[in-house]
């Protein structure tokens, strides 16, 4: 049973398992932009349409509505596709069948069908490729009931959640940082699943808890080893899945530490901190809070271009550490 | 606009359109901004690898013909909207290059201030709305320009560039509904370069031209070579007449190629080298008009060889220009986000 274990990049990890899935199920399929002999903008599906076939690795037009809408048909009637959207910008060009259709489906027709479609966003910024391909748009989607919502941080996480996904009987969008991609970890051979439900606790800590998600888990790791020197014991809590949310390992943490602040890289007002600010607020944990919940998210507006605009727009690893020092020692 | 004498226009009547049309000194001209498109992306290309511009960028090598043609009509009162492949039709309505290339490098004195790099490049003032980062973004952004224009009277013609690619977005097929409807003075003129990224025009699409689609439209759908400079320029100042004349809208397609890949990280595992070589050596856009202002003697060697340094010394100072230029500020951050009130 013990699988062995490599290190692979995240891309590679989701890579794996999209082939595992599609091994595993002849109704898994792959659809979305230059996902064929170009493998991918990113590269995800690399040379998969060697391995699979034009028939299973589906290069569509330039045409996201259109594209998401035959993937939530399909899923509707027996098949499972997994649909990557170019970049998690394109999304807003998909919302309709996205928000409208698959995210309903099931609860309008009184739940006689189901829609097990997976969609993958690469998101973020970073990349110097400006306002309309760098947003972090997860959080409208967590706004919607009927999907579920997850942003995997590891190439563990990456390849176990896409395979829980696909055997989710429901939509799953799964939101991919592009700065991640390039990322190593240890993967496992084989099928194995992560569940889409639970947080994650990625270091233990008695001082604060940091939620964080996607590519912030590891700044906010990163920001936790340079505390530690300084006697602040983080704890990283990495929140994996937006909807629905593990609330009680958020609770738990909390209660323990006495301290929360958020990370994330999407603007800061009304999104993700906001929400997990707002469950701890109303929790039993709200009790044990000994400081103001912080929250550290990008700034209020659209992705520049120019690089050290870019950097400053989102949370880099000297933020945290001075919000967290600050937070810790009670400096407001 | 005519350009050209009534004595000179008869001694050049059986010549392509605009030899007819303009004067040596425009045409001249042409050639100078041909080289200026050309050049001024090899000077992008290479300061990307030399670490000087990040992120990623879409060259139009292959294609100046295109943007210089359709633009050669149009005043500077006229817009434009573009796309991600941009640089030239941004030239070509009249940009300057060391702007252009002060927005690449990510400057303050950049069109649009470091904020949006080669993707969004623009120059409202000169009429070019913007480049795009959304395929097929533009579109109905032309049609609204022109139904403004159509509402304030102001006689304005906008072209709308796009890809092959973007005519299976959905935004396309409303947009030229709309314009046709209302007969709005607008050109929507896709740049047939054969690709949308890896996806060749004969994996993506129904048809085999997308100037056939005008049929579904109502609309004219011209089909014309993307690198003969006459042959775009004169569909273009036909649809552009039309427009004036309240007629309504044009489709032109312009058929051409794009030398290099679709962006920085392209591998190009989805075309060979031989058809890359053959549009390169034997169609291109550069090489067809110069040959031709060569033959109908309106320029000679040393002319050309006169346009070519110039052009090497304005990209050359558009660099210095660049670089010399101050960055942002990062407490600017938040700067047109909103507009700025008293
Ligand atoms: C809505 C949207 N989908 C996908 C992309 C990614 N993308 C950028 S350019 C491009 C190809 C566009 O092809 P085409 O319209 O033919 O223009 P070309 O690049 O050939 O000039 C793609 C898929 C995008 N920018 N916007
Ligand atoms: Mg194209």
């Amino acid at each position: 049973m013990d699988a062995m274990v490599r290190e692979l990049s995240y891309a590679q990890a989701i890579q794996e398992a999209m082939a595992i899935a599609m091994d595993m199920d002849e109704r898994v399929f792959l659809m979305g932009e230059d996902i064929g002999v170009y493998g991918g903008a990113f590269q995800v599906t690399g040379d998969l349409v060697e391995r699979y076939g034009t028939e299973r690795v589906i290069d569509t037009p330039i045409s996201e509505l259109g594209g998401a809408g035959v993937a939530v048909g399909a899923a509707l009637t027996g098949m499972r596709p997994i649909f990557e959207f170019q970049f998690s910008d394109f999304a807003t060009l998909a919302m309709e069948q996205i928000v409208n259709q698959a995210a309903k489906m099931r609860f309008m027709l009184g739940g006689e069908v189901s829609v097990p479609v997976v969609m993958r966003f690469p998101a973020g910024s970073g990349t110097g490729a400006a306002a309309q391909h760098s947003q972090s748009l997860e959080a409208w989607l967590g706004h919607v009931p009927g999907l579920k919502v997850i942003q995997p941080a590891t190439p563990y996480d990456a390849k176990g959640m896409l395979l829980a996904a696909v055997a989710d009987p429901d939509p799953v969008m799964i939101f991919e940082h592009k700065l991640l991609y390039k990322m190593k970890g240890p993967v496992p051979e084989g099928y194995y699943t992560v569940p889409i439900d639970k947080a994650d606790i990625r270091r233990e800590g008695r001082d604060l808890t940091i939620v964080a998600t996607s590519i912030m888990v590891q700044k906010a790791l990163d920001a936790a080893a340079t505390l530690e020197a300084e006697g602040i014991d983080v704890e990283v809590v990495d929140l994996r899945t937006i909807r629905p949310m593990d609330k009680q390992t958020v609770i738990d943490s909390v209660k323990k530490t006495s301290r929360l602040m958020c990370v994330y890289e999407a603007v800061k007002t009304l999104g993700i901190g906001a929400e997990v600010s707002a469950m701890i607020a109303e929790s039993e944990a709200f009790d044990y809070l000994d400081a103001p919940i912080v929250r550290l998210g990008g700034a209020e507006t659209p992705i520049p271009y120019n690089p050290e605009l870019e950097k400053a727009t989102v949370p880099q690893v000297p933020d945290i550490i001075s919000a967290a020092r600050d937070l810790v020692k009670g400096v407001r | 606009m005519a350009g050209a004498s009534k004595a000179v226009a008869d001694s050049r009547a059986n010549l392509p359109f605009v030899y007819r049309q303009y004067s040596a000194e425009q045409l001249k001209q042409v050639l100078y901004k041909m080289y200026l498109i050309r050049r001024f992306e090899e000077g992008a290309e290479e300061s990307y690898t030399r670490g000087l511009i990040h992120g990623t960028m879409h060259l139009s090598i292959g294609q100046e013909a295109s943007a210089m043609g359709i633009c050669m009509p149009l005043g500077e009162d006229d817009q434009i909207t573009s796309t991600h492949r941009g640089h030239g039709h941004c030239i070509a309505k009249g940009a300057e290059v060391k702007r252009m290339f002060a927005e690449f490098f990510g400057k303050t004195t950049g069109y649009c201030k470091g904020r949006g790099g080669s993707m969004h490049i623009a120059d409202v003032a000169k009429g070019n709305l913007g480049a795009n980062g959304i395929v097929g973004g533009g579109i109905p952004i032309a049609v609204g320009a022109a139904l403004s224009s159509k509402m304030m009277k102001t006689g304005k013609v906008v072209v709308s560039f796009f890809g092959d690619g973007a005519n299976n977005e959905g935004a396309f097929h409303e947009a030229l509904n709309m314009a046709a409807v209302w007969k709005l003075p607008v050109i929507f003129v896709c740049e047939n370069n054969g690709y949308g990224m890896s996806t060749s025009t004969a994996r993506s699409t129904a048809v085999k031209n997308i100037a056939d689609r005008a049929a579904a439209y109502s609309m004219p759908g011209v089909i014309v070579n993307g690198n003969i400079f006459s042959e775009v320029a004169e569909a273009s100042y036909k649809a552009v007449e039309r427009a004036r004349a309240g007629e309504g809208p044009t489709l032109i397609e312009s058929k051409t190629y794009r030398h290099r890949g679709h962006s920085k990280s392209d591998r190009n595992r989805y075309r060979t080298k031989e058809e890359i070589e053959d549009w390169m050596s034997n169609r291109d856009p550069i090489t067809l008009f110069e040959n031709e202002l060569r033959e109908f003697g309106f320029i000679d060697d040393k002319g050309i060889e006169a346009i070519r340094s110039e052009v090497a010394q304005e990209i050359a100072d558009g660099i210095e220009f660049a670089k010399a230029s101050p960055s942002p500020d990062v407490s600017e951050t938040g700067n047109y986000v909103y507009t700025e009130q008293a």
